[in-house]
């Protein structure tokens, strides 16, 4: 599989005045192949969301880059830029609310990307609307009604079917199943993976249900502060957490066994996600680790791949280990 | 042993624009001391109507009662505010919600107002009920409880807004403790944390606690017993155990197949439920589930099916339980195991 996406120290903080500064996204380097999908998990407040959107050019980079198959993207996207990459990334929200806009039929709102493709006729427009609602399940009658008229589940592949009318190859889900009933979320899921195989899509798929991210996931990404913890196979960084903050939000995260959770020791972790105002120096992790040693609270260890495994932890504990 | 709360066959409506909204048809379930009741139910099912109406705060009209019981140790006590002379609301029943930051008054320090709650019920005076206040905080494990309590709610992150609650909810030492969808909206880990402070307190205490919930998860963590709604009913009930390992009702075994699998190895394919819940204007003469059931009979369309008992304590609503239904009860364990086996193979 070749490289599609890479992102090189991907930094973005936001100015408070008064010399706060927010470091919401921190120097995250990764890349994701063609085909794959990478599930990025943390608490509310790690910078998922706004990692994202600066990825995709909705913010502007304040430091570091993207590279998108070998180009570098600009920091600051001019309207240009994002008529271009419109045609290449597509984004899909979380709340199925908020994102659609009330005073539009749902035909409308999927077919407003389409007028970024000056090669398509009018006429051409309501056919590729129509395929776009059968791709999701939905049906072509349903392009002439509001999104009111609609269930959660539904609205959400309306906002799939806008992002995919573009034909994308690459996709943010920004927690797409959050705000959905469970019965309704395994349709949302198995859905996602579908368009996924068939149309090759690649995606970075947002979440904070670990059990989910590990279902649909290729590999695994766990932010905390800004930053990445920890990046593997969905698997391996499930079941064998490396680093102790994963450790931890695994072992927080109950499973549908009573059997199994009636043996669950009491919670493994006081204290909440510290506020990204003007972070310390050393491990971010440092305040509520388990293991914190003396180096932790000096030098902010660096995300380095571990011998004989496929993956890559920033945590002190493993820097005699790593290859 | 009388229950400490005792509900049956309770039926509630709200008058809306659209027509009338059958919210509840018929809901049954008792809870005792020191238990943990969980409802589990998605979005629109009932489940926070059913304990809002028990406790007096759904608002009439539109809302109305229109059958149903509620008994309190064995005394009726729907509809009204006060049971022997103490407020069901508050000082008997103590109720925890979701979305903490909005049920919390902004302009008001903490420490003020949970000492509110101890002048209304108990009447203490406003230092005595300060001082109490600043315990409260202490035994949710709120660090720095005195200084905190001077503190306002924009001051506090969203699992310490929920310690806040519960904090408010046990200051008169309630029977019994409502949480409807208490960690909905925080993470994990603070969701492990308030989880485990809901056990301790009652551990402490002995209170009974009905559990609000749609997240399976939390249900095995948390519940002595379970029942599942749907559509405005009960479709099964019984211990945990029964509900996890013996599930009767193609609603609940479809619930748990819509679930990842949590041990490793080859993934099957979420079985997602085909279809929504039925509009509850006009809810169908025959079960609500079965236009989404995968094993319903002609009998489904036309009649709503009665409550059969699988085991002691163990009740489903589903036809595929009569007696005279080829496999009934123990088969359909099988059935339902073999099931499950034959998706995970």
């Amino acid at each position: 599989m070749s490289e599609l996406i890479r992102l090189e120290k991907l930094t973005r903080y936001f100015d408070m005045g008064r010399g706060k500064r927010v470091h919401a996204v921190d120097g995250v380097s990764f890349s994701i192949a063609e085909g794959e999908t990478l599930g990025l998990v943390g608490e509310s407040g790690s910078g998922k969301s706004t990692l994202g959107k600066t990825l995709l050019g909705l913010y502007d980079k304040t430091a570091g880059s993207v590279i998108y198959k070998g180009e570098e993207l600009p920091a600051h996207y001019r309207p240009k830029d994002f008529l271009r990459m419109a045609n290449v990334m597509q984004m899909i929200f979380q709340d199925p609310y908020a994102s659609l806009n009330p005073r539009m039929t749902v035909g409308e709102i999927i077919a407003e990307g389409l007028r970024l493709k000056p090669d398509i006729q009018a006429g051409d427009v309501r056919a590729r609307v129509t395929a776009a609602l059968e791709r999701v399940g939905l049906h072509a009658a349903h392009a002439s009604r509001y999104p009111h008229e609609f269930s959660g589940g539904q609205r959400q592949r309306i906002g799939i079917a806008r992002a995919l009318i573009m034909e994308p190859e690459f996709v943010v889900c920004d927690e797409p199943i959050s705000a959905l009933d469970a019965s309704v979320q395994a349709q949302v899921v198995n859905l996602l993976n579908d368009l996924k195989t068939s149309m090759g899509l690649t995606m970075l798929f947002i979440a904070h249900d670990l059990s989910m991210v590990r279902y649909i996931s290729d590999r695994m990404a766990v932010m905390y502060l800004g930053s990445v913890m920890e990046i593997g196979k969905a698997a391996d960084v499930y079941f064998q957490p490396r680093h102790p903050y994963t450790q931890i939000l695994i072992a927080s995260n109950p499973e549908p066994d009573p059997g199994r959770e009636k043996q669950r020791l009491s919670t493994p972790i006081q204290g909440e996600i510290p506020s990204p105002v003007n972070v310390p120096p050393g491990c971010r992790f440092a305040g509520r680790c388990p293991k914190v040693m003396p180096v932790c609270r000096e030098k902010t260890p660096e995300l380095l791949p571990l011998v004989n495994e496929d993956r890559l932890v920033a945590c002190h504990l493993y820097t005699d280990a790593v290859s | 042993m009388t229950a400490l709360l005792e509900v049956s066959n309770l039926h509630v409506e709200f008058d809306t624009y659209g027509g009338i909204v059958k919210a509840l048809r018929g809901v049954d379930f008792s809870v005792e001391s020191g238990q943990t009741l969980a409802i589990v139910g998605e979005s629109g099912s009932g489940k926070s109507v059913a304990m809002q109406s028990v406790t007096g705060l759904i608002p009439m009209p539109p809302g109305r009662i229109t059958a149903g019981s509620a008994k309190l140790r064995g005394k009726e006590f729907l509809g009204q505010r006060k049971l022997d002379g103490k407020t069901i609301c508050g000082d008997e029943i103590g109720m925890i919600f979701q979305d903490a930051m909005s049920s919390l008054n902004p302009t008001m320090c903490i420490g003020d107002q949970i000492a509110e709650t101890l002048e209304v019920h108990r009447g203490y005076s406003r230092s005595k009920a300060f001082s109490r206040a600043i315990e409260l905080l202490d035994l949710v494990r709120i660090p720095e409880a005195a200084r905190r309590a001077k503190q306002y709610p924009f001051e506090f992150s969203g699992g310490m807004l929920q310690r806040v609650m519960i904090a408010t909810a046990i200051a008169c030492k309630p029977s019994l403790l409502i949480a409807d969808e208490p960690t909905t909206a925080l993470d994990v880990t603070i969701q492990a944390q308030i989880l485990d402070l809901l056990q301790s307190l009652q551990k402490e205490t002995g209170m009974a606690i009905v559990l609000i919930t749609h997240d399976l998860s939390v249900v095995a963590r948390m519940a002595d017993r379970v029942a599942v709604m749907y559509a405005g009913q009960i479709v099964e009930s019984g211990s945990v155990e029964d509900i996890f390992y013996r599930s009767a009702h193609p609603y609940t075994l479809g619930l748990k197949l819509a679930m990842p699998s949590h041990s490793g190895g080859e993934d099957h394919r979420l079985r997602p439920i085909p279809g929504s819940p039925p509009d509850m204007f006009s809810p169908p003469a025959g079960c609500a589930y079965c236009e989404r059931c995968d094993r319903a009979m002609r009998v489904c369309q036309s009649d709503n099916p009665p409550i059969f008992t699988l085991d002691e304590g163990h009740l489903s609503r589903c036809w595929q339980q009569h007696p005279q239904h080829t496999g009934a009860s123990e088969g359909l364990y099988k059935k339902a195991t073999a099931h499950i086996d034959e998706v995970q193979a």
